[in-house]
């Protein structure tokens, strides 16, 4: 293998690993602060691809320009699920937690199949073909290239607002200390709500970003749910820049597995990093240490 | 013996209710259909594995995930000593179930070395299985995505050959039921023994039972080691009743809910929650599917859509609805409304 | 008599922030010995040092001559070290009989023999009543006994008690003192107990030693310290604090 492929191998796996960042910090802020597992997430983001779709089919809108709706409905969406739904189950042991997730993963999957069919279906968007050429041999997609532009913008504006924002700081602090939010008054109820629903919103701007690059179809959903699960506990479960670091290692790792073996087995290679870093680090890289 | 013991736990109402159950099984096969006795043998299969997870979770507190990574284990080794080397299942069941335990005591390893928590044991089972799942996809020694068929003769099926597990439906609808009355029982004399008093220490609180001597680590271990084992036994069935092996159909995630969902139905931690859970939801699964498929017949729905979607997604709103409106299970609540186990101290 | 136990200049920061410092205590065999002190003085801190709940930056800690510092709780209990915690943890889903039949299979396999001494061990603490009732269905004070029945049940040679007459009435107080008194008199047991009833300390305990401020103050016999201007001060400091 000689040095270009290589190079753009690690290009490619850098770009589509900023945008598992971006997904993986949908899960990453919901567990961070509400302490639930999302096992739904593949399956929220599959919704939001299906959402990047139907605009696209209809109004032959760009999935990018999809976004701040697709962003907007899930939100909606997400904040309601916890408020009627998840909350009722806070009282009980982790895994009726898991397994009402679950649950809800299987409906919105067999939901979108009735809808959908099963077929993988792609977009077709100007861009689709052309790349960025750097120099001679280093080849960009377009479309991966801007996917990966929109996935830090996103990134940027989600760690920005945890940081500065009024509401981002309460969230936080719900976080860190529950019992302390509710004495200073903070609404918990409706802080987790509202976490949710940005970590449904995150995901269905991941969607949209992912119809660039791969075709969409309702069983893609657990293999996501799955990826974004290594992903985090890599990263260091609840770390914000943890699933941002664990998405970039991971893409980079699947895109080398996909040219040293075979492209099938690249997540076995995510996997192999995951027991790796378990062994390592089991509080993930960016993870506080447990003592 | 371990049967009787099983008789002591329970109410007169309660015995006479199980025999009855027991009397009803025994004689299923001669006055039903086969179709019944199919499905009653996966039902049996599936309160076995059902009492093997809920092992893990209700007796000791840990979460499995990927419990299917153990049957599948199981089932792709004694399937591929059988078909390649000839090895007779009666033997082979030893090197499977010990790969089995194996690979539990790796997960259980990595995840109880430090004490991070549930959650991380939870996803590195998920995480386990997957990967597995992925190896086998690639392995054509066994088959790959190909799958890994055994040989099975019009005269095996008339046959009742215990050692090489080829036999008539009704040879594998006993043996299920032998293996899960085992189970049940084995489970029982497990959770009444020192083991069963330090796994539910554990559970219910690490750092008291810490205090009072138990080494947490070794416990959790040996729970593990338990339900990885009874998992790869029903493996080895598994892969003999059915004579065709997948990757996507064995090591799936779908797999893996399914063996969790009957104990979580029927009432975590309880003996009898995992049976009677398992045989709520497989005739209610079948159920369904005849629905749909009544549904599709009469013209109420479009054949060409896939309705397994619609099965699953009626399956998805019944799970949720056990999990917020009987979140400790049927078996609980029936125990109390009839009386079935006797409580200690009466 | 023999010194059980023997902490030696032994120290605990959290993050910088110096919870036990330097504190060295020793407790004989078959004695009964009290540590008191304000709120946030250190004695469950030192307590956890002992037990093994995390490791002393400083210092060694011995039981009957044996070095048991930096094992885990489990190898603390086989030492001989059985506690309490001050935030009680009982077995939310076990009868109170399983409860203590947890702590009695220490050292046995025979689970007929380990109900049998767990019942002994509930009777003592006047439990019997109770013996089939889930631990969460219990009261506070039921609680805290069932934890003091469950230690004992692993039969320590040093009992650590963390505030296990917190929330009892006078009389419930003066019977559970009573129950020390004579576990201490026919089994020899030595017990270390942190208290903040002073009823308790004062007849129960042959020492008592003084912490403030992760600090050891001042030891003595109950009468000693209860006329040690400094104790008085320490007290009396708080309270103005409050």
């Amino acid at each position: 293998m000689d040095f270009w492929t290589l190079a753009n191998a690690l290009a490619t796996g850098l770009l589509t690993g900023l945008v598992y960042g971006l997904s993986a910090l949908g899960l990453s802020v919901i567990f961070g602060v509400i302490r639930i597992v999302n096992f739904a997430h593949g399956e929220i983001m599959v919704m939001g691809m299906f959402f990047a779709l139907i605009m696209f089919r209809w109004l032959g809108l760009d999935p990018l320009l999809s976004i701040p709706l697709a962003a907007a409905i899930l939100f909606v969406f997400g904040y309601f699920l916890q408020s009627t739904v998840i909350s009722r189950v806070a009282h009980l042991p982790d895994h009726m937690q898991f397994l009402l997730l679950a649950a809800l993963a299987v409906m919105i999957v067999n939901a979108c199949l009735l809808i959908f069919g099963p077929d993988p279906q792609a977009i077709n968007i100007s861009y689709s073909f052309d790349s960025f050429d750097i120099g001679e041999n280093l080849i960009i997609d377009k479309s991966r290239a801007y996917a990966a532009i929109a996935a830090v913008a996103i990134s940027g504006l989600l760690l920005g607002f945890f940081k500065y924002s009024r509401t981002g700081k309460a969230i936080r602090a719900c976080a860190d200390n529950y019992l302390g939010a509710q004495v200073v008054g903070l609404k918990v109820s409706h802080l987790y709500a509202l976490t949710f629903g940005i970590g449904a919103a995150v995901l269905g701007a991941a969607g949209c970003v992912l119809l660039l690059l791969i075709e969409v179809h309702p069983y893609l959903a657990p293999g996501y749910t799955l990826l974004a699960f290594v992903i985090v506990i890599i990263g260091g479960l609840g770390s914000m820049t943890g699933a941002l670091v664990g998405g970039i290692l991971i893409g980079m790792s699947e895109a080398l597995a996909a040219i040293i073996f075979q492209p099938s087995m690249k997540s076995a290679f995510s996997f192999g990093l995951l027991i790796l870093v378990l062994l390592l680090r089991p509080q993930g890289l960016m993870g506080k240490s447990v003592k | 013996m371990m049967g009787l013991n099983l008789l002591a736990d329970l109410t007169l109402r309660g015995r006479i209710c199980l025999l009855i159950f027991l009397a009803i099984l025994i004689s299923l096969p001669f006055w039903s259909s086969s179709y019944i006795i199919s499905v009653t043998t996966i039902t049996l299969y599936l309160a076995i594995l059902g009492q093997s997870w809920n092992l893990m979770l209700g007796f000791a507190g840990l979460l499995s995930l990927g419990h299917a990574l153990f049957v599948g284990v199981s089932a792709y080794m004694a399937a591929y000593l059988f078909s390649v080397l000839g090895l007779p299942p009666v033997i082979g069941i030893f090197p499977a179930v010990a790969l089995a335990v194996l690979i539990g005591m790796l997960i259980g390893y990595l995840g109880f070395r430090f004490s991070i928590g549930g959650v991380y044991f939870a996803l590195l089972t998920i995480a386990f299985a997957e990967l597995v799942r992925i190896m086998v996809d690639h392995m054509g020694l066994i088959g790959g995505t190909e799958g890994l068929f055994l040989q099975v003769t019009e005269a095996d099926r008339q046959g009742f050959d215990l050692i090489n597990l080829r036999g008539h439906p009704w040879m594998f609808y006993y043996l299920a039921m032998l293996l899960a009355f085992l189970t049940l029982a084995g489970c029982r004399t497990l959770l009444k023994s020192k083991l069963g008093y330090y796994w539910q220490a554990i559970r219910d609180d690490q750092d008291a039972a810490q205090a009072l001597g138990i080494n947490v680590f070794r416990y959790k271990m040996y729970a593990v080691m338990y339900s990885s084992g009874i998992a790869g036994v029903a493996g080895v069935f598994y892969a003999f009743y059915q004579n065709s092996l997948f990757p996507e159909s064995v090591f799936g995630i779908e797999r893996s809910i399914e063996i969790s969902l009957g104990p979580i139905v029927g009432g975590v931690g309880s003996l009898f929650g995992p049976v009677l859970g398992a045989f709520i939801l497989t005739p209610l699964g079948e159920g369904l599917t005849e629905f749909t498929d009544y549904l599709q017949s009469s013209g109420l729905i479009d054949p060409k859509l896939k309705l397994n979607g619609l099965k699953l997604l009626i399956w998805g709103l019944v799970v949720a609805l056990i999990v917020l409106f009987k979140p400790a299970g049927i078996w609980p609540w029936l125990n109390e409304k009839l009386g079935f186990s006797r409580k200690e101290g009466e | 008599m023999a010194a059980l136990l023997e902490i030696e200049n032994v120290s605990k920061s959290f993050r910088g922030l110096r919870a036990v410092s330097n504190v060295s205590l020793s407790v004989e065999e078959g004695g009964m010995v009290a540590l008191i002190g304000p709120n946030g003085a250190g004695k469950t801190t030192l307590f956890n040092l002992i037990a093994g709940v995390f490791p002393a930056d400083e210092g060694r800690i011995i039981l009957g001559g044996k070095d048991i510092l930096g094992l885990r709780p489990d190898q603390i209990c086989d030492a001989g070290i059985g506690r309490t915690f001050q935030l009680v943890k009982p077995f939310p889903d076990m009868t109170v009989l399983e409860n203590v039949t947890v702590g009695a299979l220490h050292g046995t396999h025979d689970i007929d023999e380990a109900k049998e001494s767990a019942r002994k061990n509930i009777e003592l603490l006047d439990m019997a009543d109770k013996i089939h009732l889930p631990a969460h269905s219990l009261t506070l004070p039921d609680r805290k006994r069932l934890e003091v029945a469950r230690a004992l049940a692993t039969r320590p040679k040093l009992l650590l008690l963390d505030e296990v007459m917190a929330g009892l009435r006078p009389t419930e107080t003066d019977e559970m003192v009573a129950v020390f008194k004579s576990l201490n008199q026919e089994t020899g047991i030595t017990i270390l107990l942190i208290e903040h009833v002073m009823r308790a300390v004062m007849s129960l305990s042959h020492h008592v030693t003084v912490l403030h401020h992760g600090e050891k103050i001042s030891e003595g016999t109950p009468e000693h310290i209860s006329q040690d201007p400094a104790v008085l001060d320490c007290y009396l400091g708080e309270e103005e604090d409050v």
